[in-house]
């Protein structure tokens, strides 16, 4: 049977001085991507972002529509305009947040790219979230970064799935 | 390129049961992602889907979630818990329910062989083509340090039913 899931590039965090994580020259033979990150902050609550792009990260046409829950609310917002996506609170404790990120038709270029996100903070919220990337640019680049570092130990795999 | 998903077992119930365990999982895969097809034949209309997650034997403590979910098709709910016995996975359909409708659960595990405590990200539905059906996201978390290397799902009040299906999956960024 082909393989049809295949890890792409995975990084680990060593010490404390990571604040960037960049996917670069990711291939377009995949039909979708899945983005596993676990991580926290090492200096205070932090917001990761995340932002993709073609060649660099693009820094414009980001929108967003969650739902989360704090454990006594559930509520949903959106958010437009926006020049990255906020995808988790990093509380910088010792567990980590487990994030997964689903990119789909990542490789085209004719329409706007959708990405689904479910992120988990039994600390915090729970979110799931969509993601809309305006442009019709192939995705070949992920960044994902902190206004702080990332906590040694914090692991992110990007995954390629093919329909075929 | 090696396959990097692999099936590590697969419990299909031939008869009711009252709990389903994987053990001595292997400890080279990154994560593990495990999908259900539940049913219980409790007749509680709270019945959960419980798991347990250890090393050589599961952890009774130290488990806590945050879930967001909606059960009436109007509104959504959230609750939180702490220093609890399991985590608490949703309700899933009982005995009183719709016939033949059987739960979803997807529930990844990453770093499950790490040494830091242990976050998974669980999602749930059960459709029953009724009132109170659930569709549940939650985040867990187990306190425990050591390597997972045994996993155990267990029904709130009765048995899981025939039928109902495991799958552990093992994934490897290498």
């Amino acid at each position: 049977m082909a393989t049809t899931y295949e890890p792409i590039a995975t990084y680990t965090v060593s010490g404390g001085s990571t604040s960037t994580i960049t996917f670069s020259s990711i291939s377009g033979s995949y039909t979708d991507l899945v983005l596993v990150c676990s991580g926290n902050s090492n200096s205070g609550t932090d917001y990761p972002r995340i932002r993709v792009g073609n060649g660099s990260a693009s820094a414009t046409g980001y929108s967003n529509t969650q739902v989360y829950g704090t454990g006594t609310t559930a509520t949903s917002y959106r958010e437009t305009s926006q020049t990255g996506f906020i995808f988790a609170t990093y509380p910088a404790t010792s567990a980590r947040v487990t994030t997964i990120f689903n990119i789909m038709n990542y490789s085209n270029t004719t329409t706007y790219k959708t990405v689904l996100m479910r992120d988990n903070n039994s600390a915090g919220n729970v979110t799931a979230a969509v993601m809309l990337w305006q442009s019709t640019s192939a995705i070949n680049y992920i960044e994902l970064f902190l206004t702080n570092n990332f906590v040694a130990g914090s692991t992110f795999t990007l995954y390629g799935i093919k329909a075929a | 390129m090696a396959n990097t998903y692999e099936l590590i077992e697969a419990q299909t119930l031939s008869t009711s049961a009252s709990s389903v365990t994987f053990s001595s999982i292997p400890q080279t895969y990154t994560d593990i992602r495990i999908f259900i097809s539940a049913r219980g034949t409790g007749p509680y209309t709270n019945t959960n889907l419980k798991m347990q997650v250890g090393n050589g034997t599961v952890s009774t403590s130290g488990y806590s979630e945050k879930m967001v979910y909606t059960s009436n098709g109007t509104t959504a709910a959230s609750y939180g818990q702490s220093a609890q016995a399991q985590s608490d996975l949703q309700y899933f359909p009982l005995a009183t329910s719709t016939a033949n409708t059987f739960s979803n659960n997807d529930i990844y595990i990453p770093n499950y062989t790490g040494s830091t405590a242990k976050s998974f990200s669980i999602d749930s539905a059960s459709e029953y083509n009724a009132p109170a059906a659930v569709l549940a996201m939650d985040a867990g978390l187990s306190s425990n340090t050591s390597a997972i290397n045994i996993i155990t799902f267990t029904p709130n009040a009765g048995n899981f039913a025939q039928y109902s299906t495991f799958y552990l999956y093992g994934i490897k960024n290498s």
